[in-house]
């Protein structure tokens, strides 16, 4: 366990490319998680800056996951998970007493990795945050659907079938209906759990242009198994080895001189 | 289909290697030929039963079965047809909310692997295997006498309640585990409450199942008649209010077939039960098909 914590203590971060101006949205301090006996989660550190695509990448099992799903409290549903230290959304702790789970979930919205339609019509699915939070009007309903769909990047498709079942969708469909989902809550930060792994190249690749797209009005945070993906579209990126945040930086440095050893060797292809 | 497709696989299994094992040809015909015996004596056990009892039924019926009032001339089965539609409604008001909200505590609201859940769940499946005149039992001694409610409609009601509670907990248990945890992590991600998640998300796609119990717990009041007789008593007429006795279908033919002089007005009463449950059963099913479309 000493090993492990020396390890982490060892996280060394990639110096920044210059522009070090940018404002932290969420601030991770001193992260342990366990889910029963097993510690999960190592003493991360790390700021997450707004209006950035930040993802964290790294092999199955390494933590990544779970440390989105603490972004936002979703470990609070899984039994037996223990968590330590804070986590700062616009430096407020969100495992503070007192907190308002429903409230973050509303500030910090969630794609997850399967597309999770609800059996109802793709309006619905759609009006169901906003109707969650109070919003009763049809018109202005109306408006945020149409409003989230948009930026969704998916009302053209989807503008005649609105009465239609959701679960008829493709997947690809069906995951931009999440985000539009998500997004008719007005998050600030949205994070994607693996949102493009069940889906095909062509739906990934605009799922990642919506990301792009996304991160001017949002703190987008992203977990993904596909190193190209981290590449292409993030902005940092952490690398994460058994529970252990081994490197986080800007993903250019981070992949052109990685400062780690086992970040090389994981960027390169040696293992993972 | 599935039964042919397997037994012609196993015959051409059985030609391959027939210089062998000639046997398996053979025994494979047998359980060809036994499964089929089994499906068709189902099948037919049922036709039989029915036709059996509307070829004695039909015939008997007249206008005076269908008299407002029972008496010993026209032994009308009006009021027991009345009285058995209302005890399914008094029955269902009071065991529907509260089966369906203990299965939503034990499912949604408790942390997987919990004591007490086991706790209820064995005391559920051991209420569902205890016989019905049990139950009658308990209701007289309780409802009827205890309470002081006699031989009542309420006492009759509560009865039934108790005997499919069991029932309906434990579809919609089945029913609300069905759905998928997705849903469940999609709703809490919007923030909604566990409340809201339960109502708008998890209810709806369970409805199915859970009308499938409610089903399943109609057919048991409609045809119980031991434990009636006990707690709700055998007087033909229809209640003035939930404290008079009243006489359901099944209690009915009971009485009728007793008393051995209108054995042909029981087989009509047969009929129109029959009838009943068929509606009821389709009717559901077009709710359920209607609740599943989206």
């Amino acid at each position: 366990m000493s090993e492990i914590k020396q390890a982490s203590a060892a996280c060394v971060p990639t110096p920044s490319s210059g522009e070090s101006e940018e404002e932290t949205k969420i601030a991770v301090q001193n992260l342990d998680l366990f889910y029963g006996d097993f510690h999960a989660l190592h003493g991360v550190n790390m700021d997450i800056p707004a209006n950035q695509i930040t993802a964290f990448i790294g092999p199955s099992g390494c933590g990544k996951s779970t440390l989105l799903r603490t972004l936002n409290r979703m470990n609070d549903l899984v039994e037996g998970c223990r968590i330590e230290g804070v986590v700062a959304l616009d430096g407020e702790n969100i495992y503070a007493k007192g907190t308002d789970v429903n409230h973050l979930r509303r500030r910090v919205g969630m794609v997850f990795q399967k597309p999770n339609p609800f059996p109802m019509s793709v309006y619905d699915n759609v009006a169901f945050g906003p109707r969650t939070h109070g919003i009763k009007g049809k018109e202005e309903l109306d408006g945020i659907v149409e409003n989230a769909l948009r930026k969704a990047a998916i009302w053209d498709e989807l503008k005649d079938r609105l009465k239609k079942s959701a679960l008829g969708l493709s997947g690809g469909q069906q995951q931009r209906l999440c985000i539009a989902r998500a997004l008719a809550v007005e998050p600030e930060v949205l994070l994607m759990d693996e949102a493009t792994s069940a889906l095909d190249p062509l739906s990934t690749g605009r799922i990642e242009d919506l990301a792009v797209e996304l991160k001017k009005d949002y703190t987008v945070v992203m977990v993904t198994h596909n190193m190209q993906q981290a590449a292409r579209i993030s902005d940092k990126c952490a690398f994460f080895l058994l529970g252990d945040l081994v490197e986080y930086g800007d993903t250019q440095m981070l992949f052109s001189h990685p400062v780690d050893k086992r970040t090389e060797d994981y960027i390169t292809g040696r293992f993972g | 289909m599935e039964q042919k497709t397997n037994s012609a696989a196993a015959s051409k299994n059985a030609a391959a290697e027939a210089p062998k094992k000639p046997h398996r040809k053979v025994s494979s015909a047998i359980l060809g030929a036994l499964v089929r015996i089994a499906a068709v004596a189902t099948a037919a056990t049922l036709v039989i039963i029915v036709g059996y009892i509307l070829v004695m039924g039909i015939p008997a019926f007249n206008p005076d079965l269908f008299a407002l009032e029972y008496n010993s001339q026209n032994v009308s089965m009006l009021p027991s047809l009345v009285n058995t539609l209302l005890a399914v409604a008094l029955t269902l008001v009071i065991a529907v909310p509260l089966g369906v909200m203990a299965a939503v505590f034990l499912v949604e609201y408790t942390t997987r692997g919990n004591k007490f859940v086991k706790v209820v769940r064995i005391t559920a499946e051991t209420l569902a295997g205890i016989p019905s005149i049990v139950y009658g039992l308990f209701g007289m001694l309780f409802f009827v006498t205890f309470l002081g409610w006699g031989l009542s409609l309420l006492s009759g009601c509560l009865t039934l309640a108790i005997m499919v509670l069991p029932t309906i907990m434990r579809t919609t248990e089945e029913a609300l585990r069905a759905v998928p945890d997705s849903y469940r992590e999609g709703s809490f991600g919007l923030g909604a409450g566990r409340l809201r998640t339960v109502l708008s998300v998890v209810l709806p796609p369970a409805m199915p199942g859970i009308l499938g119990g409610i089903i399943l717990s109609i057919g048991r009041i409609v045809g119980e008649s031991a434990a009636l007789i006990f707690t709700a008593g055998t007087v033909a007429a229809i209640p003035g209010g939930i404290f008079d006795s009243v006489r359901t279908m099944s209690v009915h033919m009971y009485v009728l077939s007793c008393e051995g002089l209108h054995i042909d007005a029981t087989y009509a009463t047969a009929v129109v039960l029959l009838i009943i449950v068929v509606a009821i059963n389709a009717l559901a099913s077009f709710a359920a098909k209607r609740l599943t479309k989206v």
